[in-house]
């Protein structure tokens, strides 16, 4: 009797402990995953603190307005936001093109012993630090760009105003050339895992009444897959947006909307990354953090958008084709 | 069915068969494409970092630009510096991210939460040195290697803590129920059974966020700032590799530009031996992806 009332007991103590081991394990992962929501929510909170007093003063003018001038405490993002828009959009054309040609060419046509060691390749640009892009960048292509590709560029599609013009080392066509290279392996490791998506049932289908390759590629991935590959393409946008030091080694950084993509210009990290650690007065600083502010918006917005429709495709899983 | 029709079906046919060798072709040479810049940047950094190579780099500090020589000793020791502490601070909250997810990741929170972490991941490396610099710095009136740690470990969070969910995921089902039915607490039936059984690839997708943290420069220049002489003092300014990169290629001075190409090397040869290890090591599945 004795004996089995402490037993009881005992159990009872024993079920207490492992609830509260549990609740304890339970509080300490939640906290953890919840310090990611506070670094989202602090970094909104303390930008537009920091940047407040630009805020207060240049409205949602900020946004489009172009005179930035330190001395006089006049700040406006206009030919950042342009020339962010600029780069980014044409990288994204050029990545999107062959990223999208070699994940189709990884899923639906490479035996895997191409596929395997072609798409771990185009992973290795993803390692490559964005400093040594732009080391090669104004040492390697800036030159090639000066010397030969530039000049050839003019003389063939110098009648279109935005191709005419003085090439440099530094300029628009550096910056957007940097950038669609570095954003190629996000374009095509995110298309890869979409097109793996496709149920093969489809692809079947499409190939037992006749179909070419091409032809089923046509009519049953990419329809299936297209807002997918949407999303890896703006995954690859958000990427080149917020692409930092490449970019403000080969862009030339003059504060002017370019004309030609020979001309210097600047984005909105290039900015930030040039003038911020020799900042005139408190309001440049501030402007400087409402660009950061505006930058953290816009990548957020392009993120949550790329991420739902890459989630609609592959329901959250990454699909490894090559496996 | 006449003859004509069948020529014609001829026609069309070859027509379509020849559209689909094109398009193979063009898919072929886009993969030709994506490979040749990887190529030429290995071969530049290859050739133009090996001719500056030399051991004095690796015992010295910078020098002043009047006088040529010197290396990049405190950068190296400063970049191990702020790269350790980052993960002493990132990896332990990311993994427990991570298990969240995994274990406790079902519900509306856990949907919520999975998807700000994949957002986090895509927000610039810039963005967090400005949330640094005014959280920290500005608070404490100095820029410190630090403040660099905190800004490179809120960019290895959302890296670690994805690939933890997954390779937890991974585990099967039918271990965790073995443990359980074994009577194990679901708190040690987690850390004592499914972490042990994940571990390999977790710590694979941990190095292949120290490879990505270690070459970041953008987040540092407002934290640590960067420093020429050395120091291992984490509330003082320092340096890292990316940082005397980015300073050496844009100064006006040609030695400066072969150190550069010198310490390019170095930082690519560090990150591809780090992470061609990790994959050697612990498989190839686990990619780290922005």
């Amino acid at each position: 009797m004795a004996i089995s009332q402490a037993g009881r007991i005992g159990k009872a103590g024993l079920a207490a402990r492992i609830r509260l081991g549990d609740s304890l394990f339970a509080g300490l992962v939640g906290a953890a995953a919840l310090t990611v929501l506070l670094v989202i929510l602090g970094l909104f909170y303390e930008l537009t603190g920091d940047a407040w007093i630009a805020i207060e003063k240049f409205g949602l003018e900020f946004v489009w307005t172009t005179e930035w001038n330190p001395p006089q405490e006049v700040f406006g993002a206009g030919a950042l936001v342009v020339g962010t828009i600029i780069t980014s959009l044409a990288a994204l054309i050029l990545a999107t093109a062959v990223g999208l040609m070699v994940a189709l060419y990884l899923t639906q046509v490479a035996p895997p012993f191409v596929a395997r060691p072609l798409s771990y390749m185009v992973e290795l640009l993803a390692a490559i630090p964005s400093v040594v892009y732009g080391l090669w960048g104004i040492f390697v292509l800036g030159v090639f760009i000066r010397d030969s590709f530039g000049p050839k560029i003019v003389v063939l599609l110098g009648w279109i105003p935005i191709f005419d013009g003085t090439p440099l080392i530094t300029g628009l066509l550096s910056a957007i050339l940097i950038l669609s290279i570095m954003i190629l392996p996000t374009v095509t490791a995110v298309s890869r895992d979409v097109l793996a998506a496709v149920p093969g049932s489809q692809r079947e289908g499409v190939l037992a009444l006749g179909a070419t390759r091409w032809e089923m590629i046509r009519m049953a991935v990419l329809p299936y897959a297209r807002s997918g590959v949407l999303g890896a393409a703006i995954l690859g946008l958000a990427r080149a947006v917020g692409e930092t030091l490449a970019v403000t080694m080969v862009i030339g950084n003059r504060r002017a909307i370019p004309h030609t993509i020979f001309d210097a210009a600047y984005t909105m990290p290039s900015i930030i990354a040039n003038e911020f650690s020799e900042v005139e007065n408190k309001m440049h600083e501030a402007a400087l953090l409402e660009v950061g502010l505006l930058l953290l918006v816009i990548t957020f917005v392009i993120n949550v958008i790329a991420r739902l429709l890459v989630w609609r495709v592959t329901k959250g899983q990454r699909a490894v084709v090559q496996e | 069915m006449t003859l004509g029709s069948s020529k014609a079906n001829l026609g069309l046919y070859r027509r379509r068969k020849l559209t689909d060798q094109v398009m193979t072709a063009l898919m072929v040479a886009c993969g030709v494409i994506a490979v040749v810049p990887l190529v030429l940047i290995i071969t530049y950094v290859l050739k133009e970092g090996a001719g500056a190579l030399s051991l004095d780099l690796f015992t010295q500090d910078p020098n002043p630009p009047t006088r040529p020589g010197g290396g990049f000793r405190s950068s190296l020791v400063g970049s191990g510096i702020i790269v350790g502490l980052a993960m002493a601070i990132g990896v332990p909250v990311a993994v427990g991210c991570g298990i969240f997810l995994a274990e406790y990741g079902q519900g509306r929170l856990g949907i919520v939460l999975r998807f700000l972490v994949d957002v986090l991941a895509g927000i610039p490396s810039i963005v967090m040195g400005l949330f640094i610099y005014g959280l920290i710095v500005v608070r404490q009136g100095h820029f410190s290697g630090f403040a660099g740690s905190l800004a490179l470990a809120i960019i290895i969070l959302p890296i670690v803590a994805r690939i933890t969910e997954e390779m937890m995921l991974l585990v099967p089902r039918s271990i965790r129920e073995a443990s359980l039915a074994l009577g194990a607490p679901y708190w040690k039936t987690v850390t004592r059974i499914v972490l042990p059984t994940a571990l390999p690839g977790i710590i694979t997708g941990i190095v292949l966020g120290m490879s990505r943290i270690a070459g970041e420069a953008a987040p540092l220049l407002f934290t640590s700032l960067g420093n020429q002489f050395y120091t291992t003092d984490i509330f003082h300014t320092m340096d890292a590799l990316p940082l005397r990169i980015y300073v050496f290629a844009t100064g006006p001075y040609d030695f400066w530009h072969e150190q550069a190409w010198a310490m390019a090397l170095v930082l690519v040869a560090i990150i591809f031996v780090i992470s061609l290890g990790a994959r050697a090591l612990f498989g190839t599945r686990i990619t780290v992806r922005q």
